[in-house]
């Protein structure tokens, strides 16, 4: 079972709870006599003497409400305790069993589950007769399917980890498999349900005697309370509130717990939403040529903890340009790219000196959707999860043109069939009735780049466009690119792990590491290997390729030892300094390089100096 | 590879059976419906025969002569062996036969028929309107919630939420019957007397609900798909309707279902608390009084009524998700 994290609301209630537990323990002790003496005066309003005032027959509502407490308690307790014991008993039993009678109990305990636990009490209280002992039972009883399906659900997914097979396999049997490596790993949803369970234990049971079906005369619970309290609503209103606010502080509580054990139990909680940092402000380089169709310049994005993810990031895209960003996970590379697509996740937040399309600005608050809709085409990552499944092809491929551009229906599904087939998808018109769960990944893919094609947008941004589909549909869909990109000239900014890739499809490379840029050459250069950054280098040789270009010799594959630093934990000088073969003791772990003449470290720095 | 030819196959069929998609789910979900039905006929029988005692006595009366006794035991067909009176009462049963209550003298059937049109009136609406409520308010405080109304929305649904139906209802009455004046505080002469009913079940359910919905609006907001939707520069009323609802109301009613099955349970209670003349009422007065085939039908319908609701919730979970009818299972 993992730690339980005490938490604020947790600790409250459970301290609520146990002030009642204790009230119930010792109330009777205290008001028992109050509770029965009969003061003369039925059904007074509440006073000074009597606080919530009396009852029919002139007993103090408040010193009954207080003793009802105890059996309302134990009554809960037990029933609770019925539901949990017959539950897990019940769950491990179906799971223990055979195939068969596993299928037909899980089937059964659905059923059982989706069934209102009042009827079911109602049966059972039918069978049992009227009474505190009967509604035990048949509350108990009838909260035993939620406990069986927990435990039977759990124990599938804990039965299909590694080490419970391997229990099995070794010959354990099932009971010790069961008590030995399943309870405990079940034993904090278990808790939550408890608690759960516990609260509904205690507004059902208050239910059937509120009902007047449960606890009868003489004996009072909080439901019998409220009973008679609703009776003489009209003369004396405080006294159904006593019972009211006894059963749902408790019941209130009970939940509350259950809500704290979930969360100091989840593994992801304590996730806060923050405030978004405050703006950096950097001064614009202007080092981009004016005609460039993209601008990037000083641009960091930024954690609400103020942590940079990417930091004086400057780059741009001609006008029918490829540009590759390159690195490894983590480099900041993908986003980089949403933020040039103004699709940063919440929380996220980018800051530049210019980040523009032409004369769109792309950081600045409200830009036009419309135009961001149609002039920016964005090609994700995962085909298989970018389409909404729920609905048809044709209401995702032209939805842009139908919402930003007024295409009517039938000329935006028009269109959208022969976007589809310059993609090369056969049977367009089918693909376009059909749910992206009925299409191959690579189709999908293809569907994607169709669907950013659509509106004509001047750059495409291509995040991964490849990395999710089998080897033998990455080309393909590399040579659509290409192939938009020579018919159209559309910009594309393509984002690559895979330098190899970049390279046989972009004109320019900006190769990424821990935020930053650490180099920008041709593709024409990579392709020949004169590449001067080490972590370039180390890419490059980190990559394989099945014809080597360049001088033809073949060199084994090359790993990159170490890995890259945390954005948190990256230091002042160069980030890839402590992975770097040619690094320089004075300089490099002190002094971050800066990107000059394409090229961002003080090794080649030195050495163009010397020359 | 063999995966992908079977889907491929699907794909281009359209359904894997001669009765297609929609046959296929409408007769698995009949099948179910029937065994139900079944089990339900089943329970309430034995349910009857399980009673301790001798129910010929409870119906013959505290003062009841021993011949009194064997003449309500005839008349229960309790001489006769377990399977015949198994069989006298399906066979009843197919023919609109419930039996005539032991209190009344009315016939069962017939009481269910008065009765009937108000449970699924007020269950029916109070469905709608959780659902009306719930989904926007968890969407809404998923998709712009801060860290205040986070914590605001948690405590109001958690309190609010636990609070049980009967205590709503009589709070309910105190404050806007009572003490306003302004609603009828019980039976149902009026449109206006189902205000207080549908609004003491819908207050909890809605919050529990809510939070269902925003949990699961919380997984539907961050996946790609959205994001792909995002990058279309969508109004947001179409980003939310559109693209995110779809996904939720599937997640939603899967685990919603039983909250709405749930509400039935709680008309019970709550026409008992407004004396609303429907089935839940008329059964907690058969309960006190034992009189055990009013019981019996009731219990019946108000299963058959769970079960239905079910079978709905799996019908619209198909209408919204098609992976739901090809079988490859959404979730």
């Amino acid at each position: 079972m993992r730690r339980i994290r005490w938490n604020t609301p947790l600790v409250t209630a459970l301290t609520g709870l146990g002030l009642i537990t204790l009230l119930g323990i010792v109330a009777p002790f205290l008001a028992e006599e109050e509770a029965t003496a009969l003061s003369g005066a039925a059904r007074a309003h509440a006073s000074s003497e009597h606080w919530l005032g009396t009852d029919a027959l002139g007993r103090d509502v408040l010193a009954r409400t207080l003793v009802a407490t105890r059996l309302t308690l134990e009554m809960t307790l037990a029933a609770t305790a019925i539901a949990a014991v017959t539950g897990i008993l019940l769950g491990a039993g179906v799971w223990v069993s055979g195939r068969r009678v596993r299928e037909l109990g899980l089937r059964l305990i659905d059923v059982m589950i989706s069934y209102p636990a009042l009827i079911l009490a109602l049966v059972i209280a039918t069978v049992l007769g009227t009474g505190p002992t009967a509604s035990v039972l048949a509350i108990g009883l009838g909260g035993a399917p939620a406990f069986a399906r927990l435990t039977a659900n759990m124990a599938a997914s804990v039965a299909q980890r590694d080490f419970v097979t391997q229990a099995r396999l070794m010959g354990v049997p099932p009971y010790r498999v069961l008590v030995r490596h399943l309870l405990p790993n079940v034993a904090g949803p278990l808790l939550v349900l408890l608690s759960v369970a516990f609260a509904n234990v205690l507004v059902a049971l208050s239910g059937l005697s509120f009902l007047g079906v449960g606890v009868q005369t003489p004996d009072y619970d909080w439901g019998s309370l409220l009973n008679s309290g609703l009776a003489s609503l009209h003369t004396n209103p405080a006294e159904a509130i006593g019972p009211a606010v006894a059963i749902t502080v408790t019941g209130v509580l009970a939940g509350f717990v259950g809500d704290g054990l979930a969360a100091a139990l989840d593994p992801r909680a304590g996730r806060a939403k923050v405030a978004a940092a405050r703006p950096v402000v950097t001064a614009p380089s202007h080092r981009a040529p004016g005609e460039a169709l993209v601008t990037v310049d000083g641009l960091a994005v930024v954690l609400p903890d103020g942590t940079r993810l990417v930091d004086d990031v400057s780059f741009h895209v001609m006008p029918g340009e490829i540009v590759g960003l390159v690195g490894e996970s983590g480099s900041g590379k993908s986003l980089t790219a949403m933020s040039v697509a103004r699709l940063l996740p919440e929380g996220l937040a980018a800051h530049a000196a210019e980040l523009t399309l032409d004369d769109l600005d792309l950081a600045a608050p409200g830009t036009d959707p419309k135009r961001l809709a149609t002039e920016i085409g964005v090609v994700f990552q995962d085909p298989s999860s970018s389409f909404n499944p729920a609905l048809r092809m044709s209401g995702q491929l032209s939805e842009t043109l139908r919402v930003h551009q007024g295409v009517r229906g039938a000329e935006a599904d028009r269109r959208a069939i022969e976007a589809l087939e310059r993609v090369r998808i056969k049977e367009p018109a089918r693909v376009m009735k059909q749910y992206p769960h009925e299409l191959s990944g690579g189709m999908r893919q293809r569907a994607m780049i169709a669907s950013a094609l659509l509106p004509g947008p001047r750059l495409i941004v291509a995040d991964e466009p490849t990395t999710a589909l089998d080897v033998t549909v990455q080309a393909e869909v590399l040579d659509v690119l290409k192939d938009i990109n020579r018919r159209r000239g559309t910009s594309v900014l393509l984002i690559s792990h895979d330098i190899g890739v970049v390279g046989t499809v972009c004109h320019r490379i900006v190769v990424m590491y821990a935020g930053r840029v650490v180099e920008e050459l041709s593709a024409a250069d990579l392709r020949a290997g004169r590449v001067r950054h080490p972590y370039t280098r180390a890419l490059l040789a980190a990559s394989p390729r099945l014809r080597d270009t360049g001088t033809g010799d073949r060199a084994p594959l090359a790993t990159i030892p170490g890995r890259p630093p945390a954005p948190a934990a990256r230091p002042s000088g160069c980030a890839f300094a402590a992975r770097c073969p040619v690094v320089l003791d004075t300089i490099c772990a002190t002094e971050r390089p800066r990107l000059i003449d394409d090229v961002a470290c003080h090794a080649v720095r030195q050495e163009v100096q010397a020359e | 590879m063999a995966a992908t030819t079977a889907r491929r196959t699907t794909a281009e069929t359209g359904w894997s059976t001669p009765l297609g998609p929609w046959g296929t789910l409408l007769v698995r979900r009949l099948a179910g419906l029937i065994a139900v039905a079944i089990t339900l006929v089943a329970g309430t029988f034995l349910m009857v025969q399980l009673i301790p005692g001798d129910p010929a006595r409870v119906v013959a009366g505290a003062e009841a002569t021993p011949v009194d006794v064997e003449r309500a035991r005839h008349d229960l067909g309790l001489d006769q062996p377990l399977l015949t009176r198994f069989g006298t009462y399906t066979g009843g049963l197919l023919r609109g036969h419930m039996g005539t209550s032991f209190q009344t003298q009315e016939p069962v059937a017939e009481i269910i028929g008065d009765r009937l049109p108000f449970t699924t009136e007020i269950a029916l609406l109070s469905v709608l309107v959780v659902l009306v409520l719930a989904v926007p308010i968890g969407l809404a405080v998923a998709a712009r919630g801060s860290r205040r109304t986070d914590g605001s929305f948690t405590f109001v649904t958690g309190t609010v939420g636990a609070t049980p139906e009967y205590i709503i209802g009589t709070l309910l009455v105190l404050g806007f019957a009572i003490e306003l004046g302004w609603l009828p505080a019980a039976g149902a002469e009026t449109v206006s007397s189902m205000v207080l009913p549908v609004a003491a079940l819908v207050l909890p359910a809605t919050c529990v609900m809510a939070r269902i919905v925003r949990r699961e609006a919380e997984h539907v907001l961050a996946q790609d798909y959205m994001r792909t939707a995002r990058g279309r520069r969508l109004p947001p009323l179409r980003l939310y309707a559109r693209h995110a609802l779809p996904n939720l109301l599937t997640a939603t009613l899967t685990l919603g279902g039983l909250i709405l099955a749930g509400l039935l349970g709680g008309t019970v209670v709550v026409e008992s608390v407004f004396a609303w003349p429907g089935i839940g009422q008329r059964v907690v007065e058969a309960l006190l009084v034992r009189d055990y085939p009013v019981i019996q039908g009731c219990v019946l319908i108000l299963g058959l009524l769970a079960a239905l609701l079910n079978l709905l919730v799996d019908v619209v979970l198909a209408l919204l998700d098609p992976r739901t009818l090809a079988g490859k299972g959404g979730h």
